[in-house]
């Protein structure tokens, strides 16, 4: 893998950048893997990444029915954080959280990973005793996670409206400064560049079409370009989670919902963290490119469709002009709709299934993005020992026949 | 004041009698009514009003419509300032001021320049490969990177304008008003359909304003004008102008934004709204939204004078503005030859018309030729040079496979150069609709293939780019749409004629070979605003990324504002050509809505400020405001959270509530209770599926509380449910959970028991509630009520009576462990109920009192609130409620859940209560328990402080906690960890005042 740096940079740029390398093969794909991993997103890529880095296991390949990075990976708000209510939670995306703060370095790929802040305003007093159980527990759990007052507030978003004549005034909000936001491609840009440097296959236009097995037990894949003898298949498909697994003879307790987020037009720097809202419901940031990035609810309905429509938008824009009032002339610039795998109790799952062999990574709901490194790197253990890594054994499929949920409808921000 | 020294002497669509005074960048202009921005500032002579965004090239006008990249102006100041705007949009009026975006001191000395002298360090996606090291700088280069980007600012202050949207349906909608888009409204409103025909400019006409084109033997702009006439006087025509169809949504759902007085500026009067959002349906859609120009990819081709050939055509003509004195015109397709007679028309001097064709004849070019005009065919211009304008180009020959420039090159002098690279039709909304493009080789474009909805294309947007195509697709695709909308009449009237020359096809060249001695270093434009060469493009795919949605997140080619409708087909034909597939292999990306983007108070409309989410209020609210009651948001309503007296202090007040409360009597205002009116025969039988315990012994009269659970086995919500009479209910539910109990119920209904013979109506809001509550509620409500025998009334009961002359229905229930009685009164008469309450009260110093009193009192009895005590993890028995659920009927909802392992397990969490070793310590409410203390966290944590508070009946504080396995420690001592220290607590059983219900049942 040929190094960037701002001296490989100096270095094409005298011969007009006419020797990159390709930043990954596109192999055939072969006969049989070690592991094939179903989904060519930020996660199934983090998991190929370390398979092959933790692990040692190179023989992966990754495949992708449309473009690499092109599901939730390119269509979710770039929000990372770890400020989860549950211990378990805690653990899984801190781990996460800790990963993405060496990520540009790690992967030698510029994420643009930026530790400016998450906010998550309360508006009444159900919400200050919520956001102060929250604080606690995420404090307790040896995570950062601060109260702030509205005057505080104010001081470090000043955009924020935070009069208290507001409809819902803001009472306090609790704040990670570890928290923040990346660049979303990049995330997989750079993991597919970094497996594909340790051997892994990333084959992407390859659609699974039908997973095989001998008994109970998993033997290949059948896809758009032949089959594929292995002995072991994650399914990575965010969105398509419960239709990977019905290949493979599982019904899922998944519901997939589209989740609605779009951009401004770019403005000058105005907003330099990121402001959550249960109550006024929206979340946003500004990008590096100075959209005003942001989304709120799922639609109601039950879709596979990546399709937008007005009213759940129209919703979104009275929310953030409440929040922020001189929002009010900008523009919407695009909008779009990814499909999101919601659990009955809003936390993933990442795991062993019934069938040998046969492992699922999803279930992610709408805060997936933030949990790619985490879900990676504990998906790549379990896999490769066949076990699951204490930080996604509570995140197991036989949770829900024995009701040992892990409930964050409330840490997920978003209403389901 | 300057001159406008490039107006035509006469001619075009403005008005010379009105002269608006303007200015740009500080300085002052005039132009005419009729003008846009961009024609009036060409008619000053003004062509650099901008710099692009990542290397600060001076940039000119490059159209005259949405597809403009490069005049990107802040309109006004103050708080109706607004970035972004195209000048190329923007109507003139009197006082109108703008100013160039993303440039620092001035458009003309712009410092970000410097950029440009490191533009070989600054490739598509550098970002990606630098700023690594070392890790800790990040922040400080993306401050940098940040300030960098971006291009107007946001207002500072409120939005002062008003916004309004219409819903409405229709037969037909037209999107787009010229000549396909008007023959089709016309064709669809003659059969009697309901037609809606909406355009983004200020007049119908489209192109045909901005050419000299005939109709019928006429100037095409009298055919415009009749047809308008003859659509104005259908009555089920509406005629929309200034209102762009930005997007098209599931359903033949689709958003119009309507500008209603943007072009009248301070002038604009008070009443209407700045704009309107229209959500439409319609039965049939036309999208006639016609076809941009594309440009060609040739070193230097953004230098300020370079401009779209239809774009110059349009200010000759329309605005009667010469962009240039002179001009050479580069196309590789017939429609720029008109531009060239046009142009040469008004006086600019074409200097040559370069053709990549070969040999180009016809009565077009036979026509230049005749006015001894330069055709040069085979030729290509290959680079400009000039500074902050173009001053002249370079043209080169074209080998036959266009990748070479033959021979030496020619410089001719110019400062105007109109490209045409063939046109885009523009399919936004066809795309949006779910409908897959294909790729017309002809035409080298995209187009409209199979329709997803119930649509179809017509004109331009449908690859139709001669004027008689255009008009005989619009009425045909008309006719269908009202036919096909039930309107039997819809036949298609004759097409007028429209006589134009035979065109012969275009040369798609997708970038114009650099001559051999500069292969390197010159930079061919695609994408203008985001400064994305096709050098970019082709690193892009040297690098991998290949697929169309990878080229353009990685290049950023056509993210721009102007979402690549001059460079995305470009882009693609470029990764085409460098990857060695077709463009037609390559693809297309999506198109995303809107087609130009929309405000975000046009999207929000009227919820704004105190509509945003309309605050609800008892029938009491005024009186509990006059006499100071502090309010807390529970929900949408606003409740009174206490009433302090003169500079009281919250516990103060919430003291001495508690106290009258447990002494005399209290009042408090319940009317936001959630309240359901249940009937039908088997009204029962939903009780017993969605309650926990069992229903049928209720008789009328009677009242009895009752538990729901989610299908989890967890509490979901509580309330009092009473008998009315024979299959007839009164449900009560948490203020909070009213409407989502009433829609779970529903769905349950609707879904799952279909069979079910049940109503429900939600009648939270017909009842006012005044709940009176201690040792004399009883008899104050004698005093007042004499048709209710109160001594035969028990503890869960109603009865129907008179209070105070007020027919009610008074329910004996508590909610805070004392004598009580709720009346409920029509919602009219709560303040008479209420204040009949407070005279009679008067004798037992009745004190009302809020919900943080309400809060104290039951929490002193161990009552849960649901969502306050609970979290959605919590089952009946973790409460130590397994009296309320029953073991006997057959199923309820949740009841499966117990049996999970998890659900089973004895040492969940537990409800208790937790007193201080301090009394006088209120510990917060959130508070978690440790197990273990350690100096720092991680800490175990065995559960947390649902609620607490001071009790004034007891003189110390209380708390009830969820801990685990805390039924079986009960006597223990815990420790909660605050933040800045560890405060000690024992756990009792979570009841702390009455335990034995004495004075419930007084």
């Amino acid at each position: 893998m040929a190094k960037y740096s701002i001296f490989s940079l100096l270095r094409n740029a005298r011969d007009d950048h006419q020797n990159w390398p390709r930043v990954w093969r596109s192999p055939e794909p072969k006969d049989a893997y070690d592991v094939v991993i179903i989904g060519g997103g930020g996660h199934g890529l983090a998991t190929a990444y370390y398979l092959a880095r933790e692990h040692g296991i190179t023989s992966v390949a990754v495949l992708e029915k449309g473009w690499l990075g092109g599901g939730n990976t390119a269509r979710n708000t770039t929000i990372v954080r770890s400020n989860y209510l549950w211990d378990e939670s805690a653990a899984i995306y801190d781990k996460s959280l800790k990963l993405w703060e060496g990520l540009s370095q790690e992967l030698n790929f510029n994420v643009m990973f930026s530790q400016r802040g998450v906010l998550n305003l309360a508006h009444n007093q159900h919400d200050l005793r919520d956001l102060s159980r929250r604080i606690n527990a995420i404090r307790l759990n040896g995570v950062d996670s601060e109260f702030l007052t509205p005057a505080e507030i104010k001081a470090f978003c000043p955009i924020l409206n935070t009069s208290p004549k507001a409809r819902y005034p803001i009472l306090g909000a609790s704040l990670q400064r570890r928290g923040g936001n990346a660049r979303h491609d990049a995330v997989a840009w750079g993991y597919a560049r970094a497996a594909d440097a340790r051997g892994v296959d990333i084959i992407q236009n390859c659609e699974v079409t039908g997973i095989r097995r001998k008994g109970r037990k998993v033997v290949g894949v059948e896809t758009t370009r032949g089959v594929i003898k292995t002995g072991k298949v994650a399914s990575v498909a965010a969105g398509h989670t419960s239709v990977v697994a019905a290949m493979a003879g599982l019904r899922l307790p998944i519901e997939s919902h589209p989740l609605q987020a779009l951009v401004s037009e770019p403005i000058k720097p105005v907003l330099d963290t990121v402001v959550m809202s249960g109550l006024v419901h929206v979340y946003v940031s500004q990008s590096d490119r100075g959209e005003l990035i942001m989304g709120a609810g799922i639609d109601a309905h039950n879709s596979y469709a990546q399709r937008s429509g007005l009213h759940t938008i129209e919703h979104m824009m009275a929310s953030i002009i409440e929040l922020f009032p001189l929002v009010s002339r900008l523009r919407m610039m695009r909008q779009w709709a990814g499909v999101v795998d919601i659990c009955p109790d809003a936390s993933p799952i990442v795991g062993k299934t019934p069938v040998e062999g046969f492992y699922i990574n999803g279930g992610w709901g709408t805060g997936g993005f933030k949990a790619t490194p985490g879900s990676g790197w504990a998906f790549a253990y379990t896999i490769a020992n066949d076990r699951p890594h204490p930080l996604n054994e509570p995140f197991a499929l036989e949770r829900f026949s024995s009701g040992r949920l892990i409930d964050e409808h409330g840490a997920a921000g978003v209403a389901h | 004041m300057s001159r406008q020294v490039n107006r035509r002497p006469e001619g075009g669509r403005i008005d010379r009698d009105r002269s608006l005074g303007f200015t740009f960048n500080g300085r002052r202009y005039t132009g005419f009514a009729g003008d846009t921005l961009a024609s009036a500032l060409l008619a000053n002579g003004v062509m650099l009003v901008g710099r692009s965004f990542k290397f600060h090239r001076p940039r000119g006008i490059f159209s005259c419509g949405a597809e403009e990249p490069n005049a990107i102006v802040q309109l006004g100041a103050g708080a109706r300032t607004e970035p972004n705007l195209r000048a190329t949009q923007i109507e003139l009026f009197e006082g109108l001021e703008a100013a160039s975006v993303n440039c620092w001191p001035s458009v003309e000395f712009d410092a970000g320049a410097v950029s440009d002298w490191f533009s070989r360090l600054m490739p598509a996606g550098f970002y990606y490969k630098t700023f690594m090291w070392p890790a800790r700088f990040w922040p400080q280069y993306e401050y940098v990177i940040r300030h960098a980007a971006g291009l107007g600012r946001a207002p500072a202050e409120k939005d002062p304008d008003r916004y309004e949207k219409f819903h409405v349906h229709c037969d037909v909608l037209v999107a787009g008003g010229g000549p396909a888009g008007l023959a089709a409204a016309f064709a669809a409103g003659r059969s009697g359909a309901r037609v809606i025909l909406a355009d983004e400019h200020s007049e119908f006409g489209g192109a045909l304003l901005g050419l000299g084109a005939g109709i019928g033997g006429k100037p095409a702009i009298e055919w415009v004008e009749s047809t308008v006439g003859k659509l104005r006087g259908m009555a089920e025509v509406r005629l929309l102008p200034r209102s762009t169809v930005f997007g098209y949504y599931d359903h033949n759902d689709l958003g119009i934004a309507e500008r209603v007085t943007d072009h009248l500026g301070p002038a604009a009067p008070p009443g209407p709204p700045r704009q309107r959002l229209w959500k439409v349906r319609a039965k049939q859609v036309v999208l006639a939204a016609g076809a941009h120009e594309r440009p060609l990819v040739f070193a230097d081709n953004d230098r300020p004078g370079v401009m779209l050939a239809s774009a110059a055509q349009a200010y000759v003509n329309r605005y009667a503005v010469r962009p240039g004195e002179r001009a050479v015109v580069v196309t590789n397709n017939d429609s720029a030859y008109q531009v060239a007679l046009d142009l040469d028309d008004a006086g600019v001097k074409v200097a040559a018309l370069v053709d990549l064709r070969p040999a180009p004849e016809g009565p077009l070019a036979d026509a230049l030729r005749d006015r001894g005009i330069d055709v040069l065919g085979g030729r290509a211009v290959v680079a400009t040079s000039g500074g902050r304008r173009v001053d002249a180009v370079e043209v080169g020959r074209l080998n036959d496979d266009a990748d070479r420039i033959v021979g030496g090159t020619r410089r001719i002098n110019c400062d105007l150069v109109c490209v045409s690279g063939g046109w885009n039709p523009a399919v936004h909304l066809f795309s949006q609709s779910r409908g897959k493009l294909r790729f017309d080789a002809a035409g080298a474009c995209f187009t409209p293939g199979d329709s997803y909805q119930a649509e179809r294309s017509a004109g331009a947007c449908n690859g139709a780019f001669r004027l008689a195509d255009c008009l005989a697709q619009g009425l045909a695709a008309g006719a269908a749409a009202a036919r096909d909308a039930g309107f039997r009449k819809g036949r298609a009237p004759a097409a007028p004629k429209a006589p134009e020359p035979e065109a012969a096809p275009l040369r798609a060249v997708w970038r114009i070979p650099l001559p051999g001695d500069r292969a390197r270093g010159a930079k061919q434009f695609v994408d203008l605003q985001h400064d994305v060469t096709a050098a970019d493009v082709a690193l892009a795919a040297r690098e991998g990324y290949a697929a169309v949605e990878h080229l353009k997140r990685y290049t950023t080619t056509g993210m721009g504002t102007d979402q690549g409708k001059t460079s995305n087909v470009n882009a693609l034909g470029i990764l085409g050509q460098v990857t060695g597939t077709d463009i037609a292999g390559v693809g297309a990306t999506t198109f995303r809505p809107p087609y130009t983007p929309v405000g975000y108070g046009l999207l929000a409309g009227r919820d704004v400020d105190h509509l945003f989410d309309p605050a609800r209020r008892t029938p009491m609210h005024a009186w509990h405001e006059s006499v100071g009651a502090v309010f807390e948001d529970v929900g949408q309503w606003k409740r009174a959270w206490y009433y302090p007296r003169g500079a009281e202090s919250m516990r103060a007040a919430v003291d001495r509530e508690c106290l009258a409360v447990r002494n005399s009597v209290g009042i408090v205002d319940a009317s936001t209770l959630g309240k359901i009116d249940v009937q039908g025969a088997d009204a029962l039988e939903l009780l017993n599926r969605v309650y926990t315990n069992a229903w049928d012994t209720l008789k009328p009269g009677r009242c009895r509380y009752g538990l729901m659970l989610g299908e989890d086995g967890m509490l979901f919500d509580d309330g009092v449910t009473s008998c009315l009479g024979e299959n007839h209910y009164h449900m009560t539910t948490t203020t909070g959970g009213a409407e989502r109990v009433l829609a779970w119920l529903e769905q349950w209904l609707q879904t799952e028991w279909p069979r079910l013979k049940v109503y429900l109506t939600s009648v939270t809001t017909h009842w006012a509630v005044a709940a009176i509550q201690g040792p004399n509620a009883r008899r104050l409500l004698a005093e007042l009520c004499d048709d209710v025998d109160l001594g035969a009334f028990p503890f869960m009961s109603w009865r129907d009576g008179t209070v105070a002359g007020i027919p009610a229905r008074i329910f004996r229930v508590s909610f805070s462990g004392e004598l009580s009685y709720e009346i409920n009164v029509p919602s009219s008469l709560g303040v008479a109920l209420w204040q009949a309450l407070m005279t009679a009260g008067a004798r037992y110093g009745i004190t009302p009192y809020g919900t943080e009193a309400m809060l104290v009192l039951r929490a002193e009895k161990g009552y849960v609130v649901v969502g306050h005590d609970t979290d959605g993890t919590v089952t009946p028995q973790d409460l130590g409620m397994d009296w309320i659920v029953s073991k006997k009927k057959k199923d309820f909802l949740g009841k499966r859940s117990f049996a999970r392992s998890d659900t089973a397990r004895p040492d969940r969490k537990h409800l208790v209560g937790l007193l201080t070793e301090d009394p006088r310590e209120v510990v917060p409410e959130g508070s978690q328990i440790v197990e273990e203390v350690r100096p720092a966290p991680p800490m175990p944590m065995g559960g947390h402080v649902t609620s607490s508070y001071w009790s004034a009946a007891l003189g110390r504080s209380i708390a009830m906690a969820l801990l685990v396995n805390g039924r079986n420690r009960h006597g223990e001592t815990v420790t909660i960890s605050l933040p800045d220290r560890n405060v000690r607590a024992a756990v009792t059983k979570p009841v702390f005042y009455d335990p034995e219900g004495e004075k419930l049942r007084a």
